[in-house]
This record gives structure tokens, C-alpha cells and sequence, in this order.
């Protein structure tokens, strides 16, 4: 099984996030990225894949320069190799425009199954999993909390994440499945690991490499446009409700919330 | 391209979701100012019977996709019925509500028609020439983002249940129902549904619930998470957790708000015994109201709860129950 592996670098979920005075984006100058969450399960279950049935993980990454450390990251986890698409006009893409460059950076490279986090928590867009399945003409399944591949590798049988339960599905590979918390734990990078990653073979691309058009990728190729940035609604101070213990405190909440707020 | 509204009605155990409603009732505000006509779509099997109430809530017309291949929700199938409806008829706008489902469906059909799609909006609309604008979070709700389209079409959207309000419904009134041909081989659908397991109770999901009762570390142990469970009981509120709560065992990762967990948007929140870090926020600052339970003033909850009380939840939580209670049966 050849697995490739969409991952994304993003601030880390600690991270204050300052919207730019003009709106056009966020002000980045102290942040620390990470590996996104989701992404972690996949390069996880990919890992295990390959320990069960052989074969290679790859992972794939879209981004500038600063990308390289999540990918080493990746290969330090174990990974055998690396594709970074790396070019100014890949940048600021909408799904479609992201997914399109991961799909030409696909092609020719052997591989059975595709897995991408379920949500990049940057943008949280949870589109380009299925937006790359479309472009690819594979099925996909999200959400997945349970992955078997079948022996003749040919299909897997996943458990998806579906209103109030699970779905279990059987889904024909090549495949793109979203990953999400309850998949796996996913493993630290050992020492040896990441000692070892700094040798294995990191592919960089850039636009001409992917034979793709400056007008069909990143800002440009994209179906959607940002036109202003905000930082969300200030949430008014609350009130602290004061009391002599339950008795006192909580029927004035209860007053508070049937003829304030009008929610019960 | 038309100027009509296209609206996804999702059917879940026989039922249209309210969220569809919403879509309807916000579908209706912009088809009326396009000079279009508001459709919906419903898919699944036995289902024709829904188009009635969809006409209720302003649908001019409503596609009927009924058959057997649509019981279960396969992408591969719901995805070709859609697909091919806004081939057919071009509508100017698509809306979904981002549930599990439509977050799933919306972008297999947007990548299909070669559109553009904004997910997760909390809110959408049309600008004084008539274009499609829509708002959503990013950065887990630190940052928002008004969005526009280039000049692909449809402009499709996925609206967050419980953030549009739902217009009354006129019962005089009726949409034409368009059976539509369910024109799928078994070899379309390459994801088999096997079997669908319930975890959940009867309660609405946390995505779509109005109201929430979490509980998170504070809670001590899984035993007290009875406490949640008696009032959420009472407020016909759905139970969630902190990922502190979840990672100790106490529930089960369906229950997690917050970056890694649902992300929700009540109309009231009861946090109780969580503190507020910023993973947790992010999957519920959006709710309503906010309401916080927490023997910690400093607690970080409280900058963001609308209302909060200091003290033990222990003692708190069975008191509210049944002051609660007690409104309830006074009606
Ligand atoms: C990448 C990443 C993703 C994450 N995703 C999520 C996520 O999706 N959801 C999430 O929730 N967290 C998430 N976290 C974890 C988050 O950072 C916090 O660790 C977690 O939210 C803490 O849970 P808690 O508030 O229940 O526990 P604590 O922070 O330990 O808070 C417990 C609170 O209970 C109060 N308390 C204790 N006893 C009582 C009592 N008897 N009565 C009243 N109050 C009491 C305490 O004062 C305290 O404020 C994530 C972290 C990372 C790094
Ligand atoms: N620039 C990128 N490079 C590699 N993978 C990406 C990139 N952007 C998104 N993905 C993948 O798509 C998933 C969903 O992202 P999104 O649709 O942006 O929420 C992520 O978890 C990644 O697996």
C-alpha cells in the first residue's frame, strides 16, 4: 500500500490571531505553526498501513519555505518521502484552487489511498478532502474514526462519523479519507526519527514543475475571494451572579436567562 | 445562468431539518429580491410526503429525487442528483446547511459543477447589485472573513444550523412538486453503506442543538455527569464536553466541543466545570448565550459567559435542575 499523506503547516491552536488593521489578512509576525491536528491522524494511520502491508508513505505539502520544518516533522514520524509545492502564485488559494495544485502533484506517482485531515484549522474550509476526490475521480469518505484495508488492498471498510452514530461503509481504492480525532494516537517523533528525516528525499516543486498556469491556482485560480477580514464580535462583559450560595444565585440566573437573554 | 434559489432539504429519520428551514426562509428573502423562484431538493426514499411542509416555508418548487438507492446517504449518489438538477435548471445560488451531511455533499458538488463554495457561513446575503456575499469563521472564530464569488456559478454555500432565523410558515401555501429521474447504477456508488450504528440518544446533535449542558474536568469523574445529563433533561438540551472530559474516559469523542471536537452554535451554552481554554472556545464563542458554572473567578470562561456563577457545580448544577423544573410545570 502507497499512501500519500496532504498535510498542512498552520498556527498553532494556542495562538492569538491578530486580524490586520486594513482587513486583508492576519498579522502573522509571531506565530508558531505546527502540523494541523487532523493531519497528525492521517500521517499516523498511514504510518501503521505501511507497518501492516508494506509499501511507502508520502506526504504532501502546499506552502512557502517555513513548510519544510512540518514536513520533516512527517518524515521524523516516519514517513519515507516528501512533495512540497512551494511557489508565490500557489499561494492564498480558495478548496478548489489548493486541491487542483495537490491533484497535478499527484500525478504519476503510484499510490492506493489519499488521506487529508478533516479541516485545516487555519481556514477550516473541510473541503479540500472531497474537493480533491472530485478533481481525482476517486470516492472519498469523511470523518473516518476507523480504517480497514481489505487484503487484496483493493478496498477498505471505514467508519464515518455520521449524525448521532457511525456509518460503515465499503469504499473501492484509490480513495481520499478525511482523518479526525478518535482515528488514533498519533506518535511522537523520535530522536533516531528525526535524525533520519533530514536524509530522506524531499521533492520541491514549483509552478513550472506542476506544468500549471500562474491563472488556475492560488488567489488567481480560486472560485472564491476574501474581500475583508474582521476579528469576530466582541462579546459584551458578562455578569457575575452574586449570592449567598445555589439557593439565592440560581434563581436569579434562571430569571436572569427566561426574561434577559429569553433562551428557556 | 437564472436567477433562482436552489435549497439542499435534508431528511433525517423522516424529518426535514430545521436547518432547511432556515435556508427556505433566508432562500426566499434572496430569490424574491433576484426575481427568481426559491426551489428545494429532496432526496432519500419515501420521502415525497415532505414537499408539502417545504412549500409551507417558501419553496415555489420542490424536486422530488425518491428512490430506493437514496435511502442511505451515499456522496457518490446524492452528489450525481444534485449535480445534475443545477445543470438542468442553473440555478444563480445553492444552499446547504453544514451539517455532517452537507459539509460532506457541498464540496463533491461545487468541485463537480466547477463552482465556488463557502463553508460554514454564520451568515449570507446579497449586496446592493444583487451579488452573493457570505461570512464565516476562520482561525476557529478568532478571525471572520466576508467572502465573494469570481464569476463561476452557482455561488453555493453551507449556512451553520440555528444562525439564520426561520420565517413562519404559510400553510395556504403550496410548491410544485417536480419528480425528478433517479438515474443511478448500482457501479455510481463507490462507498457501500454496510451499516449505520447509533451512539447518540433521541437528542439533536450538538451542531444543530439549541441548547448545550457541557461539563469538563470539573466534573470530577463520569458518575457526576448525571448531574449534566438530569439537566439537559429538563431544557431538552443536548450534553457536550470539554476534551479534558473526553480524554479522561468520561464520555465518548461524539460529545467534544471545541478545535478538535463539533463546533456549535446554541442559543444557550451551559459550561459547567470547564475553564475556558482556547480550543474550548472556539468550538462554542458563536452560541447565543453563554453560561458558566466554575468555582474559579479567574477562570478565562468567564470573560466570554454571559452569565456566570462562582461557586461548586456540584451544589449548583441539582439546584438549577430543579428550579428549572419547577418553571417548566408552572408552563
Ligand atoms: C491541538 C489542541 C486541540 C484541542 N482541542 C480541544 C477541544 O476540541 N475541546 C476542548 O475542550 N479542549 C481542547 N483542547 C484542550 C484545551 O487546551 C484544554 O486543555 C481543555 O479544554 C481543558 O478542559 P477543561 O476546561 O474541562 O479542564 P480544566 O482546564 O482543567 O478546567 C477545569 C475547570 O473546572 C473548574 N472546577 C473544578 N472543580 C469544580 C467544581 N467542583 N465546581 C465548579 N468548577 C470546578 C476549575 O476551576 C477549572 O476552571 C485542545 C488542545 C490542543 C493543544
Ligand atoms: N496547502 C496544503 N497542503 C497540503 N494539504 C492541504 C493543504 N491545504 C489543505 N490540505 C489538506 O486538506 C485538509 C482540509 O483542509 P481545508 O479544506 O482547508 O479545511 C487538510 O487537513 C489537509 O490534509
Amino acid at each position: 500500500m502507497n499512501v500519500v499523506v496532504c498535510v498542512k503547516q498552520v498556527p498553532d491552536t494556542e495562538s492569538v490571531i491578530k486580524v490586520k488593521p486594513d482587513g486583508s489578512d492576519i498579522i502573522t509576525d509571531d506565530l508558531k505553526y505546527v502540523m494541523n491536528p487532523y493531519d497528525e491522524y492521517g500521517v499516523e494511520e498511514a504510518l501503521q498501513i505501511k507497518e501492516k502491508f508494506g509499501g511507502s508513505v508520502t506526504i504532501l505539502c502546499m506552502g512557502p519555505s517555513r513548510v519544510v520544518e512540518t514536513i520533516r516533522t512527517g518524515l521524523a514520524m516516519g514517513a519515507d518521502k516528501a512533495i512540497h509545492l512551494d511557489d508565490p502564485a500557489l499561494e492564498g488559494g480558495d478548496a478548489f484552487a489548493t486541491a487542483k495544485a495537490l491533484a497535478e502533484a499527484l500525478k504519476g506517482i503510484e499510490y492506493d489511498l489519499v488521506l487529508c485531515g478533516k479541516q485545516a484549522v487555519d481556514d477550516d474550509l473541510s473541503q479540500t478532502g472531497q474537493t480533491l476526490a472530485e478533481l481525482l475521480g476517486f470516492p472519498h469518505a469523511s470523518l473516518i474514526q476507523k480504517l480497514e484495508i481489505a487484503d487484496d488492498n483493493k478496498s477498505a471498510t471505514v467508519h464515518c462519523q455520521v449524525e448521532g452514530g457511525l456509518a460503515v461503509l465499503d469504499v473501492s481504492l484509490p480513495a481520499v479519507l478525511t482523518t479526525q480525532k478518535g482515528l488514533n494516537e498519533p506518535r511522537y517523533a523520535s530522536l533516531p526519527g528525526i535524525m533520519k528525516a533530514k536524509k530522506k528525499p524531499l521533492d520541491t516543486k514549483d509552478l513550472a514543475a506542476l506544468g500549471l498556469s500562474a491563472d488556475s491556482v492560488g488567489c488567481a485560480g480560486s472560485k472564491t475571494i476574501i474581500t475583508k477580514m474582521t476579528p469576530p464580535p466582541e462579546r459584551a462583559a458578562g455578569k457575575v451572579i452574586e449570592g449567598e450560595g445555589p439557593q439565592e444565585t440560581v434563581p436569579k440566573l434562571v430569571q436572569l436567562l427566561r426574561e434577559e437573554a429569553k433562551v428557556i | 445562468m437564472g436567477n433562482s434559489v436552489l435549497v439542499f432539504a435534508e431528511v433525517k429519520d423522516g424529518r426535514v431539518k430545521k436547518v432547511a428551514l432556515e435556508m427556505l426562509s433566508e432562500g426566499k428573502k434572496m430569490a424574491e429580491k433576484l426575481g427568481g423562484d426559491l426551489s428545494a431538493v429532496l432526496m432519500g426514499s419515501g420521502i415525497e410526503s415532505l414537499a408539502e411542509q417545504l412549500g409551507q416555508y417558501g419553496a415555489d418548487k420542490v424536486y422530488v429525487a425518491d428512490n430506493e438507492v437514496l435511502k442511505d446517504y451515499t456522496c457518490d449518489a446524492y452528489a450525481k442528483v444534485m449535480a445534475d438538477l443545477i445543470k438542468a435548471n442553473e440555478p444563480a445560488i445553492v444552499l446547504y446547511g453544514a451539517t455532517i451531511l452537507g459539509k460532506d455533499l457541498s464540496p463533491r458538488v461545487a468541485a463537480r459543477v466547477e463552482t465556488g463554495l463557502a463553508s460554514d457561513c454564520t451568515d449570507i446575503g446579497l449586496d446592493d447589485d444583487g451579488k452573493f456575499t457570505a461570512t464565516r469563521p476562520m482561525f476557529a472564530g478568532k478571525a471572520y472573513v466576508d467572502l465573494s464569488f469570481t464569476d463561476s456559478k452557482p455561488n453555493m454555500a453551507s449556512v451553520r444550523p440555528n444562525a439564520l432565523p426561520v420565517s413562519p410558515p404559510d400553510e395556504s401555501k403550496k410548491a410544485e412538486v417536480v419528480k425528478v429521474d433517479v438515474n443511478i447504477s448500482p457501479d455510481d456508488i463507490r462507498t457501500t453503506v454496510k451499516e449505520v450504528m447509533k451512539t447518540a440518544g433521541e437528542k439533536p446533535d450538538l451542531t444543530e442543538a439549541e441548547v448545550i449542558v457541557s461539563g469538563g474536568r470539573g466534573m470530577k469523574g463520569p458518575e457526576n455527569f448525571k448531574l449534566i445529563e438530569d439537566l439537559a433533561d429538563v431544557l431538552g438540551a443536548t450534553v457536550g464536553a470539554s476534551r479534558a472530559a473526553v480524554d479522561a474516559g468520561w464520555r465518548t469523542v461524539d460529545d467534544q466541543v471545541g478545535q478538535t471536537g463539533k463546533v456549535v452554535s446554541p442559543n444557550l451554552y451551559i459550561a459547567c466545570g470547564i475553564s475556558g481554554a482556547i480550543q474550548h472556545l472556539a468550538g462554542m464563542s458563536t452560541s447565543k448565550y453563554i453560561v458558566a458554572v466554575n468555582k474559579d473567578s479567574e477562570a478565562p470562561i468567564f470573560q466570554k459567559a454571559d452569565y456566570g456563577i462562582v461557586d461548586d457545580l456540584l451544589k449548583v448544577v441539582p439546584v438549577l435542575t430543579e428550579e428549572i423544573k419547577k418553571l417548566k410545570a408552572e408552563g
